[in-house]
């Protein structure tokens, strides 16, 4: 038995962005001992980069707002392809959601009237995310992190320990789900702590993942060092299904200039607010790109969707605000054809739109990063952004309402889950995700744990297992001959994802990425870390690495599987949308016959997509729906003829 | 453009440790943070770092440059000539783990001495109403990434380990002002400002505001206005006969 440092909980949360702290809150509310690990000190989740805003139908921008809207936009941005049932839990809930973290002590901005104010964002019908200038993502972590201090408050007081029920272990990785040797059910984790290597288990019944996204994988990203798949790949490898793996959001304005600051995000906020997309003709291109399926839901002439901000019950939105996939693929094209800016992006122009000293107001940390990093000051002249790996739509396979995994006590939320929101987020729709769901997941594995005769017993060979794994970079077997370097492998496997899985895909391509990622699974076995284990970086890398390639394959290989063009996954050799796929989705696991215990090998497998309920598939327009759907699937629309 | 840039980094850990110097390529548009993950990559792939987004939004990589509390991430090699030397050392105040990485848990327990969020007992969640007048000014001190360069500069602590189990720190002074501004939140922290979390050790030199990274005005906005809440509360008379009053009925 490996001598290790030990914690039993009843509830183990991996990851401390908003879904990890959401789930975390519930299940200490519910009275449960509660663990969250996270790679990063507490607080600095990724969660604290969305700038934008928080959807939900709260109605105070515009009292026509409804879940039923929401709903509508949230199937239409995904292009149909959505657990619905998420869909229609994440609509019906956010603004509790939202209200909740009030009452924690978020301070959103206000409408005139004192509640809390709402802004634009693409493919939401109405205002409808609720922010803080543009920094709503720390506004989000701050609020749940001074939420848990709280709880950790009221434990201090009644036992004297402020980590009784409520513990965060901040800079400690998790490299491996430990589970019961006889059932497969989840039994806990194993991890290191980054300060100082040593090893750490814990013992669990129910452990949430909420680990977030995969964007270190590719080469231009939003994501920082922490997106290296976890959740995915601890998930697969513990025998629980991803799925929609092939669905990758790449968010059309990030930075292009300088090299150092590529792919950080513009928010979406800055078209929400009126700024508007333009090539190096100047011309406002967007109205060139508005596909059929959305045709006459966006202005036609600058001189409508101008007037929209105004007045939005006569006019229609701005095509700057389509989803963003759309978006993206329409930068692309600009680009492509010779008419990007000087760095290769477009350009966004707040600056002609508004008075400095109001851009400087709504849009503080934009101005700031601009003026900072690149010596762009966003009053007197335009930005270059070009599209950037964002989000990761696909994820670990659940139940919509408890968060439930495949896998018997494995829990997931936020970005790590999919299913939600289809092939194609809209923004806003994350933060909200987060919360809805978080909590949802905490939930349900409080009512697991409560449900449970016994605890289930750790493997202790799978603790041995996964430390012995933990240590192989250390002592590799490529021996006394320099082994692979760290940094070296991961920017090849960037460069492979950016290059051949990227916004546009071809069958030959990918097939490529494939054989890139099997020669880096070789490779990978032979990465060797100088140094000891105290806070050393380069391991660190070398076990992310794992995970990053294992999630790679599972993106690549689905994104093959997938012969059509739909939201997040642009085939150039299949680029329409197919009806016949949208009710079919791709769930992506550990091959059975693979035993490889570093990388192992994925499978992909059809499987279908449940049928709308009625009365959601009702709020929908028949003519609409023929956009997406077979005749046959939709014989039960009222509207529908006989078949 | 690309030149070869000297960088002199500590390195070592809580035993001790000393200034290594690096050769290194930087380019143009890069910051300090790039130059110190490239020394990571080709030369010293231990090299312990604590960075996350990247961006100036998460206020993880905090150190002194050229002995100067600052983000990594925010700081542009383009200020610098290409022949000067630039330092990097871990942040003086906290105990250093090893290289750049410090061990800020100092801040994390401060945190929690703060009460929290107080809200109303009569209001719902969605009942809160809040004019954006009198939410901006707490919402300026919810812009604190929590770097923990105000905790590192201020000299109350800087040199001074003994004051430390008796000084919250600007971040956590700031904290205290936040929720004392809040439109509805309910608690009293004045007396505890001055006597559990060491406003009175604060005596005004704005290194913090000097150095926080949002530009915040920690100083005059936050830590003064608190200073002339605890005045008036003390030195008041009516205030003090008021509470005597309160007193004896009580």
């Amino acid at each position: 038995m490996t001598e290790t440092e030990r914690h039993d909980y009843d509830v183990l949360v991996i990851g401390a962005g908003g879904a990890g702290l959401r789930a975390a809150i519930e299940a200490r509310e519910r009275g449960l001992r509660t663990a969250i690990v996270c790679k990063s000190l507490f607080g600095k989740a990724h969660t604290v980069m969305a700038e934008g805003g928080c959807a939900a139908a709260m109605g105070n921008a515009n009292s026509r707002d409804s879940w039923q809207v929401h709903f509508r936009d949230t199937m239409r941005g995904g292009k149909f392809l959505n657990s619905w049932r998420m869909a229609e839990l994440h609509a019906k809930e956010a603004p509790d959601r939202v209200w909740e973290l009030e009452s924690w002590g978020a301070l959103f901005d206000r409408t005139a009237d004192g509640r809390i104010s709402q802004r634009n964002f693409g493919g939401h019908t109405y205002p409808r995310l609720a922010h803080v200038g543009d920094r709503t993502g720390l506004e989000l972590i701050r609020t749940l992190q001074q939420r848990i201090v709280a709880l950790q408050q009221a434990d201090h007081a009644e036992t004297g320990d402020y980590e009784a029920r409520l513990r965060v272990f901040a800079e400690c990785t998790v490299t491996e789900l430990l589970t019961d040797a006889s059932t497969g059910a989840v039994a806990g984790a194993f991890g290191y702590w980054r300060e100082s290597g040593r090893f750490v288990v814990f013992s669990a019944p129910a452990v949430v993942l909420a680990t977030g996204g995969i964007g270190k994988s590719f080469q231009v990203t939003s994501n920082s060092w922490e997106y290296t798949g976890d959740g995915q790949a601890l998930a697969m490898r513990a025998g629980a299904s991803l799925v929609d793996m092939e669905f990758v959001q790449f968010h059309p304005t990030g930075m292009v200039w300088p090299p150092s600051v590529k792919g950080i995000l513009v928010t979406e906020g800055v078209r929400g607010d009126g700024g508007v997309l333009k090539n190096s003709d100047g011309e406002r291109f967007m109205f060139g790109y508005v596909p059929d399926v959305f045709t006459g839901q966006y202005a036609q002439s600058e001189d409508e969707a101008d007037r929209w901000y105004e007045d939005q019950e006569n006019n229609r939105r701005t095509p700057d605000l389509l989803p963003r996939d759309e978006v993206a693929r329409a930068i692309n094209t600009e680009v492509k054809e010779g008419r990007g800016s000087e760095h290769g992006g477009v350009y966004l122009d707040i600056a002609s739109r508004m008075p400095a000293a109001e851009i400087q107001r709504r849009l503080p940390s934009m101005y700031h990063q601009f003026k900072e990093l690149a010596d762009v000051d966003i009053t007197a002249e335009a930005m270059e952004v070009g599209p950037t790996c964002h989000y990761v739509m696909g994820g670990i396979a659940v139940d919509p309402d408890t968060g439930a995994s495949t896998l018997p006590g494995l829990y997931a939320a936020g970005e790590c889950a999919g299913g939600m929101h289809g092939s194609n987020r809209l923004g806003g729709n994350s933060l909200s995700d987060l919360l809805v769901f978080g909590r949802r997941a905490g939930l349900g594995a409080a009512g697991y744990v409560a449900g449970l005769a016994s605890r289930p017993p750790v493997d202790e060979a799978g603790v041995d297992a996964a430390a012995a794994m933990a240590l192989a970079p250390f002592d590799p077997p490529s021996g006394d001959l320099p082994g692979e370097n760290p940094y070296a492998l991961h920017a090849e496997l960037q460069q492979a994802m950016n290059d051949l899985v990227g916004i546009i895909r071809t069958e030959a391509e990918m097939t490529a990425a494939l054989d890139r990622l099997d020669e880096l699974r070789t490779r990978v076995r032979d990465v060797a870390v100088e140094g000891h284990r105290q806070y050393n970086p380069g391991w660190h890398l070398a076990l992310d690495l794992r995970n990053m390639l294992m999630v790679g394959e599972a993106v690549a290989s689905s994104a093959l599987r997938r012969t059509e063009s739909r939201g997040g996954h642009t085939r150039e050799d299949y680029p329409a949308l197919d009806p016949q796929w949208r009710h079919r989705v791709l769930v992506t696991r550990r091959a059975p016959d693979d035993p490889d215990p570093v990388v192992p090998r994925v499978v992909v497998e059809e499987a279908e997509r449940d049928p709308m309920r009625p009365d959601l598939l009702e709020l929908f327009d028949l003519p609409e729906l023929e956009k997406y759907y077979t005749a046959p699937e939709l014989v039960t629309h009222p509207g529908g003829e006989p078949a | 453009m690309t030149h070869t840039g000297r960088f002199r980094l500590w390195r070592g850990d809580a035993e001790g440790g000393a200034l290594t110097d690096f050769d290194v390529e930087v380019n143009d548009g890069e910051v300090v943070l790039d130059v110190i993950h490239r020394i990571q990559a080709t030369q010293a792939p231990d090299l312990a770092v604590r960075w996350n987004c990247k961006a100036g939004k998460c206020g993880s990589c905090s150190a002194e440059i050229d002995g100067r509390p600052r983000l990594m991430c925010m700081t542009r090699m383009s200020q610098f000539a290409p022949q000067d030397v630039v330092t990097v050392t871990p942040m003086r105040t906290f105990p250093v783990i090893r290289d750049l990485v410090t061990d800020v848990s100092f801040n994390y327990a401060k945190a929690r001495e703060v009460p929290a969020f107080t809200p109303p007992a009569d209001l719902a969640p969605g009942e809160y109403r809040m004019a954006q007048a009198d939410v901006q000014r707490s919402q300026e001190f919810r812009k604190c990434i929590e770097c923990f360069l105000c905790q590192d500069v201020c000299h109350v602590v800087r040199d001074h380990e003994e004051n430390k189990p008796a000084f919250a720190g600007p971040r956590f002074l700031m904290r205290i002002a936040e929720l004392e501004l809040h439109p509805l939140d309910v608690a009293d922290r004045v007396p505890a400002a001055q006597d559990e979390h060491g406003l009175g050790l604060c005596n005004i030199t704005k290194c913090c505001t000097d150095v926080c990274p949002e530009g915040i005005k920690i100083t005059d906005n936050a830590l003064i206005p608190m200073k002339e809440r605890v005045a008036d509360r003390r030195y008041d008379p009516v205030v003090w006969l008021g509470r005597t009053i309160r007193r004896r009925r009580g």
